[in-house]
């Protein structure tokens, strides 16, 4: 039943729409990623003035579908003279969306680190800066390794809505090849199982890094037998 | 963008009203399907645990338009013929029922073992010590990611329209072409699902409150 010819001879195709699903994802990810913490710091900066706009941002991210976010971008941009290409489209879109939900999860990471920790180091002396990068952003990075993992993994899946604005991704590929075959369970089947794969290398690495980093946790946790120089 | 929410709100309430019915249609369903998904995989036995976690881990990573596509092309294809709005709640559906599985299993593990073996040690039956002891307890833990998920469907909800259901995106997609406006139009949209969203996220903060109230009186 499951005819593993057709898909042979579609392979084309597929690796393709694999590679536009891959690249598009991957700067997407990386602009939510940046932009997220550049979002947070504002929010969490003193002068509280950024605060306000940064909430109502997040508010809209998730409020609101990629999806509509998509389409102002691809079709309502042109009215502002805004053009541009679908798949540029894609990942500004996939960027912008995730923002919202990355700064949310940096802040999360921030605010749950003891304000005790930072007035001990003031107190000992340690410079702000010192204190950001040893102290808070390590201890940050832990806690926010598999929100942000989901994450991820949230903004792949949803990547397959690009393919409603004419990229050819996984998704928009496989619709293709169902449609010129008139075969719908193995391009859809196979698509599926590439993303799913796509998934599940993102978790595994998510939690080998989250077990790296549990490892660096200070000396006096390390478990008896577990030898220092194993932190490496 | 005022302009179109003014001109056309007949079809764009209309399009918000399919949506919401979609959505909230899965969502129940998938609150029912979502706890005995979740039973099932905290059964004790394997051979019911294990397909649950395949379906639960199928419907969990896979794109949820790919599932839609599958669905909508695959039932004619067995020689079931359904509408496009019964084909969408069908998807969200069985997505929806994945997740909540997942928030409920969570939610059942967070029930002190102690209150399942008194009430057993009682005489409650298993049925009774799950509708009257596990699950009231439950919903009352599960209700912030709940809310969140139902959030998630109404937003994803937005997909139906690819196959041309005449939800809100796709009555917006509609208006779009007539007015050669997108940009106001599907702003327009995104400000309809922001409002349905927050106060759906307010609903959900009173409650939780109220509940909590409840809580801390027991």
């Amino acid at each position: 039943m499951f005819d593993l010819a057709l898909l042979w001879e579609t392979r084309e195709l597929i690796l393709q729409g694999l590679w536009n699903t891959v690249w598009i994802c991957f700067l997407g990810c990386l602009v939510a990623l940046s932009l997220g913490l550049v979002l947070a710091a504002l929010r969490l900066s003193s002068p509280r003035i950024f605060g306000y706009p940064v909430a109502c941002y997040v508010e809209i991210c998730r409020g609101t579908p990629l999806l509509v976010l998509l389409f102002l971008l691809y079709y309502g941009g042109p009215s502002i003279g805004l053009r541009l290409d679908a798949e540029i489209a894609g990942v500004t879109g996939i960027g912008l969306y995730g923002a919202g939900y990355f700064a949310e999860i940096y802040r999360g990471g921030f605010k749950s680190i003891p304000k005790g920790q930072l007035e001990a180091a003031r107190m000992l002396g340690i410079s702000p800066w010192h204190a950001l990068t040893r102290i808070q952003i390590p201890q940050m990075l832990r806690l926010i390794v598999p929100p942000g993992t989901n994450q991820l993994i949230i903004l792949v899946k949803e990547s397959a809505l690009i393919s409603i604005i004419s990229v050819d991704d996984l998704t928009k590929n496989a619709t293709t090849i169902v449609n010129q075959t008139f075969n719908v369970i193995e391009p859809y089947l196979a698509v599926a199982l590439l993303y799913w794969m796509i998934i599940e290398l993102i978790a595994r690495g998510g939690y080998a890094l989250e077990k790296r980093l549990a490892n660096r946790q200070p000396r006096h946790t390390v478990h008896q037998g577990e030898s220092a120089h194993a932190n490496g | 963008m005022f302009e179109i929410l003014l001109n056309h709100y007949p079809v764009l309430i209309k399009g918000l009203t399919t949506t919401l019915v979609v959505s909230l249609s899965a969502i129940a369903l998938g609150l029912l399907f979502g706890v005995l998904l979740a039973f099932g995989l905290t059964s004790r036995s394997r051979w019911v645990r294990w397909p649950c976690g395949l379906y639960r881990s199928f419907w969990r990573g896979t794109p949820i338009l790919l599932q839609l596509l599958l669905v909508y092309y695959l039932l004619p294809e067995i020689g079931i013929e359904v509408a496009p709005i019964t084909a969408a709640i069908l998807t969200l559906t069985l997505n929806t029922t994945a997740f909540q599985s997942e928030i409920f299993r969570s939610g059942i593990a967070h029930i002190p073992a102690g209150q399942i073996e008194a009430a057993r040690m009682a005489g409650i039956s298993a049925w009774q010590t799950r509708r009257r002891i596990v699950m009231p307890q439950v919903l009352r833990l599960t209700l912030p990611p709940l809310t969140n998920e139902i959030i998630t469907i109404l937003k994803n909800s937005s997909l139906i329209s690819v196959i041309a259901v005449t939800e809100l995106m796709r009555v917006s997609e509609q208006i779009a072409s007539r007015t050669f406006q997108p940009l106001e139009t599907y702003l327009a949209a995104a400000v309809l699902y922001l409002a349905v969203n927050l106060v759906l996220a307010r609903i959900s903060a009173h409650l939780e409150r109220r509940m909590a109230g409840g809580l801390a009186t027991e």
